[in-house]
């Protein structure tokens, strides 16, 4: 196959993002294929984020002057902003943390605490990534409950057999949207409703799903909604949880301090409303106006488009990969296009994805090599390691090419025929 | 990174030395690189507090595999008190090249695991850099 080069739009994407323009130190282009560790960040990002800090600068819902009334007021637009992307029925139902990890840590402590008691269960799947099976664990560990696993076959697929009979006695499904690893996507159509049919609540980890298709949590009827900032656009520190009200109303604060409070006396404090009951602590005002930035980004371009053009390059890399299957190159995760995002995992051989990775760096070609936080799901492959390419709306079928390049390259250093 | 790819050091990975296990290893200790999954471990027989021989296992990438089968070859007759103290600069000698920061704990598992043999405790990593945290 030949690469296409990129069209106008997305040349028009490729100059939106500055970084992409520098060169590395051995004179090579950035070629950009770890987006699902972190994106990179457009320049109307990081201007929202000099503009806050050099032109409003003030602490939020306290001061009335007019910085701090500006500060407030783009804090708050941002949280409708992204409340709006997930197609959330409120904003008071958005919630601001520092990441996905945070978001499920605030549910497992606060609702999680609350709710569960020895002999319920919890379920996760195999596919999940530390951030959404540690916090799980340490629940089961505190509260007594039993933590279960939706398993998955080889090619990474979730494998629903026995659907019902591990939903038995759960009271929290807990499950990643898009597999960090295998870029699996969730089939949350059928799980969901299955689990609200055993009054089970679900949590989404959205943290690779959000930045790379539409979302809309009301469709997907999720009880919880997580993901991060900065793997969507966004500045890192900064990230969000959905909740149904329902259930927000309900539940007792996470964090205890400033901002989450209506009234305080030395004898007790009432806590505030939604969605501050769960803002304690001044917050990253910055980071929220940016991911606000980062929305308004992504929602110009079309989610639509983003996972057209994402889909489009996977076919296109799959297509290479195939090239380099009779030397050894094994491509792992689902290989239906239609139930895998942007993520392609795999090793060359029997060259261990860490060389792989850093003779690709002589390249310019940056890919995440090793577990990716899914440690349990490498073991039960049998794999020590893989070597992840993952795509974004930035990268191009010429990108593919480059890794491809790479790949020829680590080849003849490892002698491989 | 470009030279790191030697030829020496390909052979040392394709072809380890002192790869394999002792029959009564004297001391031994093994560990792993959470970034990477290598793996190594390292077997010693020891007479009157030197090393007399030794043997390393292990799975991983080029960089550990390759420095640990470098270092097994390094430090036959040494005394263990002296192994026990080995500063990173052995490694870096042995693999003669740069190494990026975030690969240091590939070529320094082989001297860790070395030192915890040594010493019969774990070993702190040899290098100070910040790249420690497990992901």
């Amino acid at each position: 196959m030949i690469a296409s080069p990129p069209d106008l739009k997305l040349r028009r994407i490729i100059a939106d993002f500055p970084i992409l323009a520098k060169r590395t130190r051995r004179g090579k282009r950035l070629i950009y294929l770890d987006s699902a560790a972190t994106s990179q960040k457009p320049q109307v990002v990081i201007d929202a984020l000099v503009e806050y800090y050099s032109s409003y600068n003030a602490n939020i819902h306290r001061g009335v002057y007019e910085i701090a009334e500006r500060a407030t007021t783009a804090f708050e637009d941002a949280r409708a902003k992204v409340a709006a992307f997930i197609n959330a029925p409120q904003s008071a139902e958005l919630i601001f943390t520092r990441g996905a990890t945070e978001s499920i840590n605030l549910v497992s402590h606060s609702w999680g605490l609350q709710n569960l008691k020895p002999g319920d269960a919890i379920l996760t799947t195999q596919l999940e990534h530390h951030s959404n099976l540690v916090p799980w664990q340490v629940l089961a560990e505190r509260t007594g409950a039993q933590l279960r696993y939706i398993p998955v076959d080889g090619r990474g697929e979730h494998v629903l057999d026995k659907l019902d009979e591990l939903l038995s006695g759960v009271k929290l499904v807990a499950l990643s949207h898009v597999s960090n690893s295998l870029g699996t996507i969730a089939p949350l159509e059928i799980i969901i409703p299955r689990a609200h049919a055993v009054g089970a609540i679900v949590l989404v980890d959205g943290a690779q799903s959000a930045p790379n298709m539409p979302v809309d949590v009301q469709a997907l009827d999720a009880d919880f909604f997580a993901a991060s900032g900065h793997k969507m656009c966004g500045p890192t520190g900064i990230g969000f949880l959905y909740g149904k009200r329902a259930l927000l109303e309900k539940m007792p604060p996470f964090l205890a301090g400033g901002d989450m409070i209506k009234k305080v006396t030395y004898e007790g404090t009432t806590f505030n409303e939604l969605p501050w009951k769960f803002e304690a602590g001044t917050g990253n005002v910055a980071g929220a106006i940016g991911l606000g930035a980062a929305v308004d980004y992504l929602q110009g371009l079309d989610m639509e488009w983003v996972r057209a053009h994402e889909r489009s390059l996977m076919c296109y890399a799959f297509a290479r990969f195939d090239e380099l299957a009779t030397r050894g190159l094994q491509v792992y995760g689902p290989h239906d296009r239609d139930r895998v995002a942007d993520v392609i995992s795999f090793n060359f051989s029997d060259v261990h994805p860490h060389d792989l990775a850093s003779i690709l760096d002589t390249e310019g070609v940056a890919i995440r090599a090793g577990h990716h936080c899914t440690m349990p799901l490498m073991e039960k492959m049998g794999w020590p390691a893989t070597a992840r390419a993952s795509f974004y709306l930035y990268n191009s079928e010429e990108d593919v090419d480059a890794l491809m390049d790479g790949l020829e390259k680590a080849a003849s250093v490892f002698n491989l025929r | 990174m470009e030279d790191f790819y030697k030829e020496y050091i390909l052979d040392h990975y394709r072809n380890p030395r002192n790869f394999g296990h002792l029959d009564a290893p004297d001391a031994s200790a093994e560990d792993l690189n959470p970034l990477c999954g290598d793996e190594i471990r390292m077997e010693l027989q020891v007479r009157d507090g030197r090393v007399l021989d030794v043997r390393f296992s292990g799975k991983g990438c080029a960089i550990s595999q390759a420095s640990a089968s470098m270092l097994t070859q390094t430090i036959k007759g040494e005394r263990l008190e002296d192994i026990a103290r080995l500063s990173k600069d052995v490694v870096l000698e042995n693999v003669g090249i740069g190494i990026s920061p975030t690969r240091m704990k590939c070529a320094m598992l082989g001297l860790k695991v070395l030192k915890s043999a040594a010493l019969g405790e774990i070993a702190s990593w040899p290098d100070d850099d910040p790249h420690t945290a497990s992901v």
